[in-house]
Order: structure tokens, then C-alpha cells, then sequence
């Protein structure tokens, strides 16, 4: 029998805010512990959590991006739950009314666009970090009270693969609207897997796995790997599946098991009392939906449609958000866009990164790069003159066509003068004239050469090459 | 609701642990308390809408900015053990 598997996941993110959650201590990974903390996310007794507007704004404008519905009415909830990473004995969370629902993830996947439902994205506190030793475990509450948003997928996901490309597309949104740096390295986004398998065309889903805690992305797939084939294994040979939840070990390469459903905790969730319920009006909403950007996925396709560029050149082009805006500030009225993103990318981006310097330092205007491809396009330079032409308005700002001019370096498509260096070619070399006129094709790229050397780059190569075979078929 | 409470469960979310005669004193107050919740169940409330507070208050926020934090110092003066900066717990094993 054939098997598949359901993937679900839930990815918590970081969002980028100056402050925490419900306190004004910074929102900043990597100082001493317990440096950032204050009564409030060291849950003293006593103390009142006020809620992060931009968070809620940020969760907002995730709704957004995701095609959410954004509900009228949103609270926080308590989950309730005894350990040291949460100082309060409870963690506040979106239950039953959170800020966002219903909502999908489009991504390019096998060579066609996948789409991945979201069940809901909700705002929660992120909780302390915990360090063990050998008799004792540390606590350090730096990242307690962090705004974390919790992205729930519905189990759409069908394979490892598919769930790490979900990851990537949902991580490129995330950072394009600017609602999390989604740094991997700095513990910023999370994720846990539930995964369960099927006879292939049954709807029944099968006991729900969930591995919990995963960091990287990679860790997901590599996890998924081993632990799908693990439960057709299972299943397969007459087995039972409970659910449970399972531990992904990256060093040993395998998942194990932590806890079955009968130890499963009972969160005994309920009300916050000290947050009041929001209730997003009009002019908030309409606020926060100026936020919204073009999507990774639909900048690739409209870059692609528009100016006709190859899927790699776009994919450049969203991945380096600035260097994709400075292409299209120079291609929107250009002739030959292609030409100009070959540019960009191959040229600029090269010589940006040899000298360490960025958009903002160029010396040249942006419209440069369009009459310098101009000047190639018209016959006046060949592509190699360009390259020197290139270098040098890159060093000193000039524009292309008065470096032409002042270095004399304008291709000679002089039919006479090109006429001269050939027949000098030809007598410099009577070897290769003589393999050319025996049949040996290629000889006549050599003479060619000769022609591009003595005119010092200059001469058009198409011409020079014209004129040579003619003369040598004389 | 079920006036049956499972008290040993109870207890033991709340991570404590009681003897026999606390078992049976908690348990008839508890009891007693969910005999007031069946008669708040008395009083008809048709009609109106369900909250989950008292006061007629939404979007109470504060603006993302960064106040002072305590100082390492500070904040570890009631820790019963500390070390490199971090509060000392008994070994957590999962």
C-alpha cells in the first residue's frame, strides 16, 4: 500500500520591535543575561502588562500579507503551565479571538505554485531562555516578554521539501514587510512539525506526531526525512501510531520520543484579566494596510513579465531587495532592460562587492547604466570597451559617453581602416591565413584576434570578421 | 458543568500535594463553590452578549519604546542562587 504524509506546521517568529511585549525593556538579542528585564517580564508580583502597539500592528499587517481575515474583536489569553521559562507560571497568548485568521502562502514548488492554507497567525510573549549544567539549570529572561507571533499552516504540507520551501516563502514575507528580521542564527524563528501519515486517497488523518522545537529550517526537512518513512514503517508492518510528541536530535539524525498524549499538558487556558480585548477600528486598519508590500513571489513573476528578465535574474532581484529597486528605477524607461539587469547583477554587483561599498556610494547616476548599454546596443562600443568604460565611471562617476570620447575608444566600423588591419593581420600571419584558406574554420577567430589587438579593441568584431573571410576567399 | 471535581488531578496541575483530610475539606469547599456557579446559572441572561471583562474598555496600548531595565544586579537581589548572570533553578529534565 501507499502511503502519504500530512504536514502541518506552527512557526513562531520574533517580531521587530524596539521594546518588548508588555514591558519597555529593549527587544535586543545578545546582551549579558538578564540585562533586559524589569518586574514586568520577570513576572513580580504585582505588575501589569501593557500591550506593544506595534506588535499588534506587525501582526496586523502579517494578516495581511498572508490573505487573513482580520477580526473585529481580539484578546489574550493565559496558558497556564509550570516551568523555569516563565516566571508568571503562565504564558499570555491568543486563544479563542486571536488577531488574525484564514489565510494562505503561494510559493513556487516543483516547477509550479504551491499554495499552503494558514489556519490563523496570533500574537503570544516569547519566554525566557533556559542554560543546563550539571547539577542546576540557568534562567536568563532577556527574551522573556519578546513579541513572538505564532504562524499556524493547516496541514496542506505533503513532504519534506514542501515544507521547507513553505518555510523559505513564508520567512521572504516576513522580512519583507518588515515584521521580523527572521535571523535563524539569533533564535528568531522556531518551529514545531506535527506529521501524521495516510493510505494514499484516504481522508482519515492518522495519530498526529509532533516534533517540537526545531531552529532551522534545513533541521525540518532533515527531520521530516527520518521521521515520515519512520511511521509508514511503522503503520505498514500492522503497528499503531499514538500521538505523541518527539524530539529531533540533528547530531544523531534521528526523532524520539518525549511524552505520549497521556502525560499531554492540560493548559487550562482563560481570559487575561489584566489586558482588555481589541478592537480594531477603520482608520487603524487602513493605517497599518499602507504597510503592505508586493510579495517576493509576485515582484519575481511582474519582474519577469515586465521586462522580460530570465527566472534566475528576478530571483536576484527579490532576494536584494535594493539592488532589485535601483534596476528598476533604471529599467522602467530604458530600451533593453535584459541588457541592463546583466548589468546590475553581473557587473555592478560584482564591483559593489570587491570594493565594499554600496548603492548609496556610486558616483555615477543610475541613468549611466542605461546609456551605457545604449552605447553597446547602438554599434558605437563592443561589450569588451564596455567593460573598461564600465570600471572607470565606476572609479570616477564620469558618464559613459564622455569617457568614450575623451579615451577615443568609439568602435571603428570604418570599413577602410578595418580593411587596412586586416590585410596587416593576414601578412603578420601567413600560417593561419594559409590553415584558413586549407579549410581550418577556426583559424579565422585567430586572425580575428589580431585584427581586435591591433585596432586596440576598437574594431567592430562582426565587420572585422566580414572583411577577413572575404579577403582570404579572394 | 460536572459539580464532580477530579481533586487529585487538580492538585496536581497546581503542583501541590495534599493529605487525606485536606483532600476531603478542599474538596467540599470546592464543591460548595461550583454549587454558586449552578446558581449563577439561574439568572437568565438572554440577550446578553458575553464578555470576558467587566469594563467596557478595548485598545489600551502603550508606544514601542525602550524604558530603562534593571540592572543584572538588581534583578537577581531575590534569587535564592545565581551564577554568570543567571537565576539558578534545580536541574530542569524534560
Amino acid at each position: 500500500m501507499e502511503y502519504e504524509a500530512v504536514i502541518g506546521l506552527e512557526t513562531h517568529v520574533q517580531l521587530k520591535t524596539r521594546s518588548k511585549m508588555w514591558c519597555g525593556c529593549a527587544n535586543q538579542f545578545g546582551a549579558p543575561p538578564n540585562t533586559h528585564v524589569c518586574p514586568v517580564c520577570l513576572g513580580l508580583p504585582g505588575v501589569l502588562p501593557v500591550a506593544n502597539e506595534e506588535a499588534l500592528r506587525l501582526t496586523v499587517l502579517t494578516g495581511m500579507l498572508l490573505h487573513c481575515d482580520i477580526p473585529r474583536y481580539a484578546k489574550f489569553d493565559r496558558k497556564n503551565y509550570f516551568y523555569p521559562d516563565v516566571a508568571k507560571n503562565y504564558q499570555i497568548t491568543q486563544y479563542d479571538k486571536p488577531s488574525t485568521i484564514g489565510g494562505y502562502v503561494d510559493f513556487e514548488f516543483n516547477g509550479g505554485i504551491s499554495r499552503v492554507r494558514i489556519t490563523r497567525a496570533h500574537l503570544e510573549e516569547d519566554v525566557a531562555k533556559n542554560f543546563h549544567f550539571e547539577r542546576t539549570s540557568g534562567v536568563d529572561f532577556n527574551r522573556a516578554g519578546v513579541p513572538l507571533m505564532e504562524v499556524v499552516s493547516e496541514p496542506d504540507i505533503t513532504s519534506a521539501d514542501m515544507a521547507y520551501e513553505y518555510l523559505n516563502a513564508l520567512k521572504d514575507i516576513l522580512v519583507y514587510g518588515g515584521v521580523s528580521d527572521c535571523d535563524m542564527e539569533k533564535g528568531m524563528v522556531r518551529c514545531d512539525v506535527n506529521v501524521s501519515v495516510r493510505p494514499k486517497g484516504t481522508t482519515e488523518l492518522g495519530a498526529k506526531i509532533e516534533i517540537k522545537n526545531m531552529n532551522s529550517f534545513s533541521g525540518v526537512r532533515k527531520a521530516l526525512e527520518y521521521e515520515i518513512p519512520r511511521q509508514i514503517e511503522v503503520v505498514s508492518r500492522g503497528g499503531k501510531l499514538i500521538q505523541s510528541t518527539r524530539r529531533w536530535d540533528d547530531v544523531a539524525g534521528i526523532t524520539e520520543e518525549m511524552r505520549t498524549k497521556e502525560y499531554a499538558h492540560d493548559y487550562r487556558y482563560f481570559p487575561e484579566p489584566d489586558l482588555m480585548p481589541f478592537t480594531p477600528t477603520d482608520e487603524w486598519l487602513a493605517d497599518i494596510s499602507r504597510r503592505v508590500v508586493e510579495l517576493p513571489l509576485a515582484r519575481k513573476q511582474r519582474l519577469m513579465q515586465d521586462y522580460q528578465l530570465p527566472a534566475p535574474d528576478a530571483q536576484t532581484f527579490v532576494w536584494d531587495k535594493p539592488l532589485g529597486n535601483y534596476f528598476e528605477g533604471i529599467a522602467k524607461t530604458a530600451k533593453n532592460p535584459k541588457a541592463i539587469a546583466n548589468w546590475v547583477i553581473n557587473n555592478l554587483r560584482a564591483k559593489l562587492g570587491e570594493s565594499q561599498t554600496t548603492l548609496a556610494d556610486l558616483k555615477f547616476a543610475p541613468a549611466a547604466v542605461a546609456e551605457l548599454v545604449e552605447l553597446i546596443d547602438s554599434g558605437k562600443i563592443s561589450g569588451k570597451i564596455a567593460q573598461e568604460v564600465f570600471s572607470d565611471m565606476f572609479s570616477t562617476g564620469e558618464a559613459p559617453g564622455k569617457i568614450v570620447e575623451r579615451k577615443g575608444l568609439a568602435q571603428v566600423s570604418d570599413t577602410g581602416a578595418i580593411e587596412a588591419l586586416c590585410d596587416q593581420a593576414i601578412a603578420a600571419n601567413p600560417g593561419p591565413a594559409a590553415d584558413f584558406r586549407a579549410g581550418k574554420a577556426a583559424a579565422l577567430n585567430f586572425l580575428k584576434g589580431q585584427v581586435m589587438k591591433l585596432s586596440k579593441g576598437k574594431a567592430n568584431p562582426a565587420l572585422a570578421g566580414e572583411i577577413l573571410e572575404r579577403k582570404l576567399k579572394a | 458543568m460536572s459539580s464532580e471535581i477530579d481533586l487529585r488531578y487538580v492538585a496536581q496541575l497546581a503542583r501541590i500535594s495534599l493529605s487525606e483530610e485536606e483532600e476531603s475539606v478542599l474538596g467540599s469547599q470546592l464543591k460548595d463553590i461550583l454549587g454558586y456557579i449552578e446558581k449563577l446559572k439561574e439568572v437568565d441572561v438572554a440577550g446578553v452578549e458575553p464578555t470576558a471583562h467587566a469594563f467596557p474598555q478595548t485598545n489600551i496600548t502603550r508606544r514601542d519604546e525602550e524604558q530603562p531595565s534593571l540592572s543584572n544586579a538588581e534583578a537577581l537581589k531575590n534569587a535564592p542562587a545565581d551564577a554568570n548572570g543567571l537565576f539558578l533553578v534545580p536541574k530542569i529534565v524534560e
